[in-house]
């Protein structure tokens, strides 16, 4: 026994010096994903960052990703992996790897973590995020110009703050068009559930909802939009191809210029555990070409973008919560922080948030 | 025009028995080469990044337990159900509430510490598995509903209860909102180990404990022989006065225990706190583990081992070599469909006949069938 174990750890010790002379030359930059790559949405949009630093950075990196990871205990290993096969920077991107991130990066000390939209930083662990809200004021303000009845469906995963602040966000926007603006809510509790979002988009149809909204990732609601020949906003990245006639704008995520900076800084040695909380401004939230609407609707959604780019906060006073207590005074701002634990409705939702 | 026809073979192969899953492993392997040449890799280094490097690094093995041993666990019990024909496919819920059970003391008590924790934790962990298989044990003894039905919805119960549980109650107040409970405490996280080496807990220790103690009452005990006639001819065992009712709530409570206990484990020693999906259905692959280790608990150890290999596996070949997470998939779906076919194989064999024989084939089938009967 003890015999095959000093064997087994020669050879593994083997195999790792040969690992690390081949890779010496090269940073190896990970990514660790919670759905598919093929989702064509959350997922796809990072791996679509990932792509962006090989052409960018070329010969001077490496990549590798673990995609269909599920948060807990496989999070834990998936990190430890990377970790353990040289990757020099780890990307986590989804807020469900926050504990799993945590914990590989006190393990490992040298290498650089990094964790999209969680809130726990380290010594070696640093946060990004981007501000989708400031994009989810825009689709409201279209979804209220072009819904007939005044009634928009809206798909959901999770009643977690970045959801919570998405709905709040686009309520602010079509209320600034029409007051009256209402929105059903459907929680589907899952990310990437294809089957579960097409059915909550019929549903949502079916109870007279002629514009769809979501926070999932995969194209099916849209899909559904096409046949019903209404209208939707595609989730995370351009979804023109799969609804041509039904897409207004898409809410597209953009890493690939942060990642590359993140890489560039591992490999210049100036990395350093950051915490930011990119937006619009930055080109890390964009929206797809508004299609599929009049001139006049596309050019207040343009003139929104540019006036929210220019450092406008869509969560600006006067603003009430949904029991009718005042929030924001007016002119007043909401901080991040109230934002990235957002746990109320605004004035008009007409929802109870699970509990 | 050809058709193909399964007939009974009067006696099965000793030999092949217990060469069927090698031979399965065997095609499986050939069949997954097939799909690795296909995708462009070299079969022979892929099958090195997938089954043998796992095993051969310290941290990796840790893991490998990590994996497997929720699998057993469950299975381990499982097995006693569907020998005596009882299922139970509510594994996933039990371990839900294991896990729920487990969790009261460092959730609602975080102040109560020290050693006599992790033990108390892990018994109401196993009350809590129990408890929530006697409902469908109940039902179906009561009022004769098929215990398949509302095992397998009471799953989702479950889930929805642990799902309200991490966003109401016991949700974490400074969590910023989101949905879990606070970390456990340290005296509350079941211990690794060799935590020099590598992460895998004292759940793995459970599971090889649990799979020995049920190996030796299945074969060695009256509650082993019991399970087997009530399940093999309910009506022998009553002759013999061995109480069906009685039967149905011991399997699902020992298969409930088990799994509460693997709910417990993974919580308190892989996750360190209640969230709203604990487990990627553990619950459902045991049921896969239990039929591909045919029901032997020890043949389940290595069941369990094998399939935790192949998740292992397929996160490796990800990061080497950038294929698709869906290979591990395929490779599982393939294992399992050549497990099957081999076993169909040693108690069937294929008769081709021809379509124009069709009609007279009707009664020789029937002429046949004596004959089989007789066989047997």
């Amino acid at each position: 026994m003890k015999k095959l174990l000093i064997a087994l750890m020669t050879t593994a010790a083997a195999l790792s010096v040969a690992a690390t002379a081949e890779a010496a030359d090269k940073l190896k930059a990970c990514w660790v994903y919670t759905g598919p790559i093929g989702d064509f949405g959350y997922s796809y949009q990072h791996d679509q960052g990932r792509l962006q630093v090989e052409k960018a950075l070329g010969d001077k990196v490496e990549t590798a990703y673990l995609e269909n990871v599920s948060e807990g205990p496989d999070a834990d290993r998936a990190f430890e992996r990377l970790a353990r096969e040289k990757c020099k920077i780890i990307f986590g991107t989804s807020f469900g790897f926050m504990d799993a991130e945590v914990k590989v990066a006190k393990k490992f000390p040298k290498v650089m973590f990094e964790h999209a939209t969680g809130y726990k930083t380290g010594k070696n662990l640093g946060i990004y995020n981007a501000r989708f809200y400031e994009g989810r004021y825009v689709l409201g303000q279209i979804a209220a110009k072009e819904s007939k009845k005044g009634l928009a469906g809206y798909i959901v995963s999770f009643p977690i703050p970045e959801v919570v602040m998405g709905i709040n966000s686009f309520m602010l926007g079509a209320q600034s068009v029409n007051p009256d603006f209402k929105v059903k809510i459907v929680w589907v509790n899952s990310w990437f559930d294809p089957g579960k979002e097409a059915d909550a988009a019929k549903a949502l149809f079916d109870q007279g909802a002629d514009i769809i909204v979501q926070h999932t990732d995969s194209t099916a609601a849209l899909q559904v939009a096409e046949e019903r020949k209404l209208h939707g906003f595609g989730q995370s990245s351009d979804m023109i191809k799969f609804a041509p006639n039904a897409q207004l704008t898409a809410l597209t995520d953009e890493w690939g210029p942060y990642y590359i900076s993140r890489v560039q800084a591992a490999l210049d040695g100036t990395w350093k555990p950051d915490n930011v909380w990119l937006g619009i401004k930055d080109g890390a939230v964009k929206l797809a070409p508004f299609t599929n609407m009049p001139d006049d609707v596309k050019a207040m959604a343009e003139a929104t973008t540019k006036k929210i780019a220019g450092g406008w906060n869509p969560f600006t006073g006067p603003v009430s919560k949904q029991d009718g207590s005042p929030w924001l005074k007016d002119g007043e701002v909401a901080d991040d922080g109230t934002l990235l634990g957002m746990n109320f409705y605004v004035k008009g939702v007409d929802d109870k948030l699970p509990q | 025009m050809m058709r193909i026809e399964l007939v009974k073979r009067p006696q099965r192969s000793a030999l092949f028995s217990v060469l069927s899953p090698f031979i399965a492993f065997a095609l499986t392997m050939i069949a997954g080469g097939i799909m690795f040449a296909l995708l462009g890799v070299n079969p022979l280094d892929a099958f090195n990044i997938y089954f043998i490097q796992p095993i051969s690094e310290v941290w990796q093995l840790h893991e490998l337990a990590i994996k497997a041993a929720p699998l057993i666990l469950i299975a381990v019990g499982l097995s006693v159900c569907y020998k005596a024909n009882i299922w139970n496919i509510g594994a996933e819920g039990q371990f839900i509430f294991g896990a729920i059970f487990g969790s009261i003391i460092p959730v609602l008590f975080p102040q109560f510490e020290g050693p006599l924790v992790i033990p108390l934790m892990l018994l109401l962990g196993m009350v809590g598995g129990a408890f929530y298989a006697s409902i469908p044990a109940f039902l179906k003894t009561r009022f004769s509903t098929n215990e398949i039905l509302t095992s397998l919805m009471l799953v989702y119960v479950a889930q929805l209860f642990l799902d309200w549980l991490v966003r109401g109650p016991w949700r974490d107040p400074e969590g910023h909102g989101f949905p879990q409970t606070i970390q456990f405490g340290d005296s509350a996280v079941l211990p690794e180990l060799m935590p020099d080496a590598g992460r895998a807990n004292w759940g793995f220790v459970f599971a090889l404990v649990a799979a020995v103690a049920i190996w030796l009452m299945m074969s060695r005990m009256l509650k082993g022989f019991e399970v087997r006639v009530l399940g093999s001819s309910p009506r022998a065992g009553r002759f013999a006065g061995f109480g069906f009712n009685r039967m149905v709530f011991f399997t699902f409570l020992l298969s409930g225990a088990l799994a509460g206990l693997a709910g417990i484990s993974e919580v308190s020693g892989a996750i360190g706190q209640l969230q709203p999906v604990i487990s990627p259905g553990y619950g459902f692959t045991a049921i896969i583990v239990a039929f591909l280790g045919r029901l032997n608990p020890l043949g389940i150890v290595a069941a369990g081992l094998v399939l935790a290999l192949t998740y292992l596996g397929g996160e490796a070949v990800q990061s080497a070599l950038g294929i698709s997470d869906k290979v591990a998939r395929v490779f599982q779906g393939m294992l399992l469909f050549f497990v099957l076919g081999c076993d169909t194989l040693i108690h069937y064999r294929i008769r081709l006949i021809g379509m124009a024989l069709t009609k007279a084939n009707g009664t020789a089938q029937l002429e046949a069938a004596p004959k089989l009967e007789e066989a047997r």
